[in-house]
């Protein structure tokens, strides 16, 4: 069996007096989608920060492609080919969409081929191009906030919570972004609080819960055992439809 | 620029920014203003070039503090003692090349000046250099802490300036050909007060090319924002903070050059002394904002001195007011920075 692209193992995190995750396992393989999922509180958000390392493991260890990057800088795992964004977007708002886009392709110029299929993927940001990020919707910075993490390839994405206080119409599109990142073939780690958005894009599901996580498996087993979609998340698919 | 080779990549009649010119206005605004209470065109333009140049000094002393506030969350308040140090680092030129500064010729003489610029900012990044490792670095986040640390980097450099140059203020001489003033009828205006007028612009322009032109420019202003997010970009923001701290540093020892040669005479407190201005600027201009320290910079030194001649009793209070005039207009400043 080959290894997965990501891997935690027991890892905590303790953020000052509290601690936040204990002992969190999972993988993620190579070319799939996993959406990670749980309710407010549950430590998706601090599983992202800490793969980020933008807060420090206090013990496990986080694998990635083969290496260990548990203690790496930011800078370092950004540099390994993870592509991060935050759960509030971390839009540069005094920069232009074009300069936020630039800023994000540290080897160089933007390739004009996948310029154009970012473009493509979120076409709402042509219009708004050489303007400040700061003049954008809350889902136009969120489609820009995903183009930015995709203008070079990345060997993975982590992406926190992208259909937060969408609206529906945006969902959708936001929806369909993803559905194209996955046949471009791309590993992504999604928090989702929609559970009508993570099925119908994951491939596998990861489900934590007080910094635990208790459930991992194929999505396509969650969403069709109702009896554990309550029994982890406390709903159905069918509220979310 | 080649970074910025994606703009190319998209239709031409695609919307531009637009650029926010009400505090620019300002400017000459109150230069109009000012005109009927002066009375007097010909003194006018005399007060208006001695504040423009004043203001220009009062910029190259304060940008490189709103960067550092901006871009790094750091209240220096041992920014002072860069600009003595840097105005005390022209010394180290004048000493060798005191025939240069005798000379009649323009060539030498403002060779000489910008070899003093240059020697100066090489002291002042060098001294930034280690104040941010031994004095700055451990106390990041923590403005309290900050304040009294920095202060205390100040006295210990100006004690230490004391020791290398005594603690008498020493006289400098301003080079022969930058003495004296241009006259046009009525107009008197200062030669050297012209060359401040030019440097403190082409800095400013250098400045905003830098940082509206370049990588590390676009690096400086999303860092000031979002230093976070920046790092998760893959980018060193640490490697940025020292090298923007020197830079930082260097430009208040060019502003202590030029600040120097207005006074013609050197003590150790003579940075501190304007601090409070640096600060006033700063404020009025938005943290981290350049162009904003630019405007804020002219429109004090402009207030200054038009209050100064028309009312001399309020030229105390002519800068509080400024700032508290601009901000109940703009609370953030007149160009605000995105905070994280």
């Amino acid at each position: 069996m080959t290894e997965p692209l990501l891997q935690l193992s027991g890892v905590h995190t303790h953020i000052g007096p509290y601690h936040i995750l204990h002992g969190v396992d999972f993988a993620i393989p190579s070319g799939q989608l996993t959406m990670l999922l749980g309710r407010n509180g549950a430590g998706k958000t601090t599983t992202l920060r800490t793969i980020m390392g933008l807060w420090q493991a206090s013990s496990g260890q986080i694998r990635f492609d083969g290496k260990d990057i548990t203690s790496a800088s930011t800078p370092d795992i950004a540099r390994a080919g993870i592509g991060y964004v935050p759960e509030a977007m971390g839009i540069f708002t005094d920069l232009t969409v074009r300069e936020n886009i630039v800023l994000a392709a540290r080897s160089g110029p933007v390739d004009k081929n996948r310029l154009d299929w970012i473009l493509g993927l979120f076409p709402a940001l042509k219009r708004f191009w050489n303007l400040p990020a700061g003049n954008l919707s809350g889902g136009q910075k969120q489609m820009l906030a995903i183009a930015r993490a995709i203008a070079e390839p990345r060997r993975l994405l982590l992406i926190d919570e992208p259909t937060k206080g969408l609206a529906p119409v945006m969902v959708r599109s936001m929806i369909e972004a993803f559905k194209a990142l996955k046949a471009a073939g791309e590993t992504i780690l999604l928090v989702e609080q929609n559970f009508y958005a993570a099925s119908a894009l994951g491939d596998n599901v990861v489900v934590m819960d007080d910094g635990r996580i208790v459930h991992s498996g194929a999505m396509s087993e969650l969403v069709a055992d109702k009896a554990l979609q309550q029994r982890l998340l406390g709903l159905s698919l069918d509220a979310h439809q | 620029m080649s970074d910025m080779a994606a703009e190319s990549n998209t239709p031409a009649e695609l919307p531009r920014a637009k650029t926010d010119w009400l505090p620019l206005v300002l400017i000459p605004a109150l230069a109009l203003l000012a005109l009927p209470f002066v009375g007097s065109p010909s003194t006018w333009v005399t007060l208006t070039v001695a504040g423009l140049a004043m203001g220009m000094m009062i910029f190259l002393m304060a940008s490189g503090l709103t960067l550092v506030f901006g871009l790094m969350d750091i209240i220096n308040f041992g920014h002072g003692v860069f600009i003595s140090l840097g105005a005390y680092a022209t010394l180290l030129v004048l000493g060798p090349l005191a025939g240069w500064a005798q000379a009649d010729s323009l060539g030498l003489n403002l060779a000489l000046l910008l070899l003093c610029i240059l020697a100066a900012m090489l002291v002042t990044g060098l001294v930034g250099a280690v104040f941010e490792r031994v004095i700055v670095r451990p106390v990041y986040g923590s403005h309290l802490k900050q304040i009294l640390v920095t202060m205390g980097g100040l006295i210990v450099t100006e004690q230490l300036i004391h020791a290398i140059w005594g603690a008498s203020p020493i006289p400098i001489p301003l080079p022969q050909s930058l003495r004296g003033a241009f006259v046009f009828g009525d107009i008197v205006m200062e030669r050297y007060r012209v060359v401040a007028v030019v440097i403190g612009i082409a800095v400013f322009l250098g400045m905003e090319l830098l940082l509206n032109r370049t990588r590390i420019g676009l690096l400086i202003r999303a860092g000031v924002e979002n230093p976070e997010m920046v790092e998760a970009l893959g980018y060193r923001i640490r490697r940025l903070f020292v090298s923007v701290f020197i830079a930082g540093s260097a430009l208040a020892g060019l502003g202590g050059v030029m600040w120097a040669f207005y006074r013609q005479t050197l003590t150790a407190g003579m940075g501190m002394e304007v601090m409070v201005l640096v600060f006033i600027v700063i404020i009025i201009g938005g943290l981290g904002s350049i162009t904003g320290c630019f405007v804020g910079s002219l429109l004090v030194a402009l207030v200054a001195n038009y209050v100064g001649f028309i009312e001399p009793k309020l030229a105390l209070i002519s800068n509080i007011l400024v700032m508290a005039l601009v901000l109940i207009w703009r609370p953030q400043g007149l160009f605000p920075v995105a905070r994280r």
